[in-house]
């Protein structure tokens, strides 16, 4: 009894210490068992690049101060700032076509001083969902009509922006972390079924705007062997790491897709197919398991917020996430067209790592700053 | 302003709303993690052996080593086909920036021809591992490869790469012989082995090097590596080193084989002696010849169609496939048929008058001497080559015994033992006049057959070996190139023994033909008393050929027309009489009278015999002797 007893006063004790740091121990716990995977593998891709994985460590250890530091920023905070915050990182895009810096034809950074340099498009991944949750906060749901064609004006914007840098794969994620708002706000399913019925008029809108890269990278898409060693190359060697894993994978550092340079892009956005290659089935199984983690997680944090507001934001961060983690490892194993997608938390690199785990702050102070009922 | 309507909101219903949604999206979001799980068990389980063999197919660089090719050596040990090293220009497109400026700045170096580029950029385009070099000119001339030298290390991706290649330093008297490696074509590579032959450049054509191609090729090495998307190999898994070609001991004489050739002098002909005792092929000779090392560098167009087009057909090989009538070089064969089917005797006499006449108001078939030999017997008949008594008696025996008697000789068969596209000839009977012409067979037609005229073809080959097996005294050896493979006796399918040797009724009526064939050398009214003088004896037999068959290529100006209708000159012989080393086949196309073949037999049996050959001929002697 008096060890029960004992027990339970420090399970409680600790709960409330969690509460206090307002930090949720699960969803880090599913983040560090992710990412500390994801660094075995980045280990591999690079070849076993010491240096590199120290960066990402880095990286990663300042995206878990944002983490950390968002997390204790109470919801109210954020919610009263999302519109201004919404029109800054509007016009930082503007910004970043009239003054931004780049490489290979698109103009992403805004340049800082210092030799800084960062990216306002995916800052407005996370601000999008909060000027949109902001909007339906104090509205009543389901939204009207009305307020469907508010919200997607408030939409187009700054896709259109992202889109003009251009950066096709951004731009479609900062409109899906809008429209994944409007979806939980209760976006009325006809809405939903119509939209899918115009998706072909909508696939044929794009392609006359998108540019000759981009169609080839579509083209190739549907046929990637019809350029195998131009931009195919890319999608056969992948599939190749892939499908020649296997069940179990050839065992870590064994790749010889990866490990001989066959892979492009294995540190970045084809980590998957190195995972794929050396841990087989069982290893990629493993790493959708962590994410999934994360992921319910994530919904179970929104599913119980507090208040509208919470909840949409909540849902639209895990659910973009989500998104994230579909898109890469479906253009890495060819079921989706190569956009330059990351592996969330796995990847080398960027400021995505940074976004993500602040979208990973906003969850836990969503879930700590919770009123005691 | 929504704040007024507050106190109406049901909260509870828009969380119930809310949270469903989440509810809706998790079950989405399990939806579609069950379709990348589903896709990458399609991938990684289904279709698994695919991708693996892909993989490996990326990491495992198989490459195959070629053999260097056997070489060919006459009896002397000389080397009639040798390997020499030769460069080659390639390239390899992933490390070159600018192909159109690289192709410019090569050709202001060397000459790079649009079809070599062509090639070039054809193979390019075809999927291949990338980093892996292309051949852009082969066979560099040491000038090309020496101004290349001097710039190659500026021209990124470029390399000069050494391979052996065929060499043939005897040239043209030799090219119907020993045949020559040409360019891998796709219909070769249809009949060969494609891995081995994968990093092979030619592959042997016709002559010798084509019948022992396997032989000569060897065995491909096997070269297992891991490399890198780069090209770069990080290590080598297995290796197996190429097995040589075998070399080819031939019974060919160069300097025979070099001295027939130049004794044709300006006529189109053939010369084919063979050693008697073993079958071996000592001189196989079509005039003219053609430069074989053209073929191996992959003969140009104009090279080739001058040679197609040229009416001396260079290209044809007269010695296997030229038809000629055998004239009166039958007659020792058709005496001895007489004599095994007793239609003659040696003591028969017979009155030879200008003509044979069938029925005494029927065509005249004319003797070569009008006025006739009057009474001769079947060695007289021989020694003069008297038309008249082989027109009686083919007549007599009618064809079928002839047919029979001939065909024991090789005549209407092929007789090659180790070189391919040997022609048949003919070796007419009642059948194939009836299969080919649908008509009898006439008594006329025997009687032309008796002097070797009339449908009868037969090849230079084939004539030798018969003269061969007279030699011989019946023993009968198919003709063969090839002494030794590598240090082993060269083994045939069909070999001696394989036809059955001439057995006679009377086995003395060898020694009495011979008796006879000596005579038309000796005797003051042989036809082939040009041979006399020189302390052996020789055998022979002289031939001339009507040419009536004009049909195969027409088209001949009025002087070479004259030219056209003499008689092709045949001679056959053999010596020593009494031990024959060498038997020989002569023809001098058009060339009149036989005594040209007639003195090109002596010649060359002084030659073969006695070492007596110009000494412009020495450097075909070989060293076997020497040191």
């Amino acid at each position: 009894m008096k060890d029960s007893l004992y027990h339970r006063a420090v399970s409680f004790a600790n709960a409330r210490l969690w509460q206090l740091v307002h930090v949720d121990i699960l969803l880090l716990g599913s983040l560090l068992l992710l990412i500390s995977g994801g660094l075995f593998v980045l280990y591999s891709a690079s070849g076993q690049d010491v240096a590199m994985v120290e960066r990402q460590i880095f990286r990663l250890a300042v995206g878990m101060m944002v983490c950390l530091a968002l997390a204790q920023l109470p919801p109210k905070y954020m919610r009263r700032a999302s519109p201004t915050l919404f029109i800054l990182v509007t016009f930082l895009l503007v910004g970043v076509l009239l003054f931004g810096v780049g490489a290979k034809g698109a103009q992403r950074w805004l340049p800082l001083p210092g030799g800084l340099r960062f990216q306002p498009s995916e800052i407005m991944k996370i601000v999008m969902p909060m000027m949109i949750a902001w909007y339906f906060s104090d509205r009543q749901l389901p939204p009207t009509f009305k307020q469907i064609l508010a919200v997607l004006a408030l939409i187009v914007l700054p896709v259109l922006l992202v889109a003009k840098q251009p950066d096709l794969g951004t731009s479609i994620l900062v409109a899906v972390a809008g429209i994944f708002v409007l979806f939980l706000a209760g976006l009325g399913w006809r809405y939903i079924l119509g939209a899918a019925a115009l998706a072909p008029v909508a696939g044929y809108v794009l392609w006359q705007f998108m540019r000759e890269y981009q169609r080839q990278r579509v083209l190739t898409f549907l046929n990637p062997e019809s350029d195998p060693l131009g931009t195919g190359w890319n999608i056969i060697q992948s599939k190749t790491a892939i499908g020649s894993g296997g069940l179990y994978g050839k065992g870590w550092l064994e790749g010889s897709q990866a490990q001989l340079d066959f892979l492009p892009e294995s540190h970045t956005d084809f980590i998957i197919a190195v995972l794929a290659e050396e841990f087989g089935m069982l290893g990629c199984a493993v790493l959708i398991l962590a994410y999934l983690l994360v992921i319910a997680r994530g919904l179970y944090i929104a599913a119980n917020a507090e208040d509208n507001y919470a909840r949409l934001l909540a849902g639209s961060l895990t659910l973009t996430f989500f998104i994230y983690m579909f898109v890469n490892i479906g253009m890495v194993s060819g079921i989706l067209p190569v956009v330059g997608v990351p592996l969330p938390l796995v990847s080398y690199g960027g400021t995505s790592i940074i976004t993500i785990m602040a979208t990973f702050g906003i969850l836990m102070s969503i879930q700590t700053h919770k009123r005691a009922r | 302003m929504s704040r007024r309507h507050q106190n109406f909101r049901n909260y509870r219903q828009e969380q119930r709303l809310t949270q469903h949604r989440v509810i809706a999206a998790a079950i989405l979001v399990l939806l579609m993690v069950i379709a990348l799980m589903a896709r990458l068990f399609y991938l990684q389980v289904i279709e698994h052996e695919i991708y693996q063999t892909k993989a490996d197919d990326n990491r495992v660089m198989l490459s195959t080593l070629p053999p260097p090719r056997g070489l060919i050596y006459d009896r002397n040990g000389l080397v009639l086909a040798d390997n020499r090293p030769i460069h080659s220009l390639t390239v390899i497109p992933e490390r070159v920036e600018d192909l159109p400026k690289l192709k410019q700045t090569l050709s202001n170096i060397i000459p790079i021809s649009d079809i070599e580029w062509q090639d070039f950029e054809d193979r390019r385009k075809e999927y291949r591992r990338p980093y892996q070099s292309l051949t852009l000119k082969s066979q560099l001339t040491d000038k090309e490869w020496a101004k290349i030298a001097v710039d190659l290390y500026k021209l990124d991706g470029v390399q000069v790469e050494a391979q052996l290649t065929r060499y043939y330093p005897y040239g043209e008297a030799f090219a119907h012989a020993i045949g020559y490696v040409g360019r891998i074509t796709s219909a070769d590579l249809e009949r060969v082995d494609r891995l081995a032959y994968q990093g092979a450049l030619f592959i042997g054509k016709t002559g010798v090097e084509g019948f022992y191609e396997n032989t000569l090729f060897g065995e491909a090495g096997l070269s297992k590596a891991e490399v890198n998307a780069r090209g770069r190999i990080m290590s080598e898994l297995e290796r197996q080193n190429p097995t040589p070609g075998k070399d080819l001991h031939l019974y060919l004489d160069a300097r025979l084989q070099q001295y027939a050739y130049d004794l044709l002098g300006d006529y189109t002909g053939s010369v084919v002696a063979i050693d008697p005792t073993t079958g071996g092929i000592l001189a196989l000779v079509s005039k003219p010849g053609f430069d074989p090392n053209l073929f191996v560098r992959g003969i140009s167009y104009d090279s080739y169609s001058e040679l197609r087009e040229s009416k001396k057909l260079p290209l044809f090989n007269r010695a296997l496939r030229g038809g000629y009538p055998p004239a009166s070089t039958i007659k020792p064969f058709m005496a001895l048929a007489g004599l095994e089917y007793g239609f003659s005797s040696w003591t028969e006499r017979y009155f030879a008058k200008g003509y044979y006449q069938i029925n005494p108001d029927g065509r005249r078939y004319r003797d070569w001497k009008r006025t006739g030999h009057g009474w001769i017997d079947l060695e007289r008949s021989i020694i003069e080559s008297v038309d008249t008594y082989y027109y009686q008696l083919a007549h007599k025996m009618g064809i079928t015994p002839m047919h029979n008697f001939l065909s024991r000789f090789g005549f209407g068969q092929s007789t090659l033992l180790d070189l391919h596209g040997e022609s048949h000839g003919i070796l007419p009977s009642s059948e194939w006049k009836k299969a080919k012409y649908k008509e009898p067979w006439y008594s006329g037609d025997s009687v032309n057959v008796g002097i070797g005229q009339g449908f009868m073809v037969a090849t230079p080959i084939q004539i030798a070996s018969a003269t061969s097996a007279l030699a011989s005294r019946g023993r009968y050896f198919h003709p063969r190139m090839t002494n030794t493979v590598g240090d082993v006796p060269a083994k045939f399918e069909s070999g001696p023994g394989d036809r059955d040797d001439i057995i006679l009724k009377d086995q003395r009526n060898w020694e009495k033909i011979v008796e006879a064939m000596r005579k038309v050398i000796t005797d003051p009214l042989g036809t082939g008393r040009r041979l006399r003088g020189g302390d052996y004896s020789i055998a022979g037999k002289t031939g001339t050929a009507q040419v009536f068959s004009l049909q195969e290529d027409q088209e001949y100006d009025a002087e070479s027309l004259v030219k056209r209708l003499h008689d092709h000159a045949l001679f056959i012989g053999f010596a020593p009489t009494e031990a024959p080393k060498i038997s020989m086949f002569a023809i001098f196309e058009h060339g009149g009278s036989s005594s040209k073949p007639a003195d090109l037999t002596k010649k060359l049996f002084d030659a073969y015999l006695y070492d007596d050959y110009p000494a412009r001929y020495d450097y075909l002697k070989g060293n076997k002797n020497e040191g």
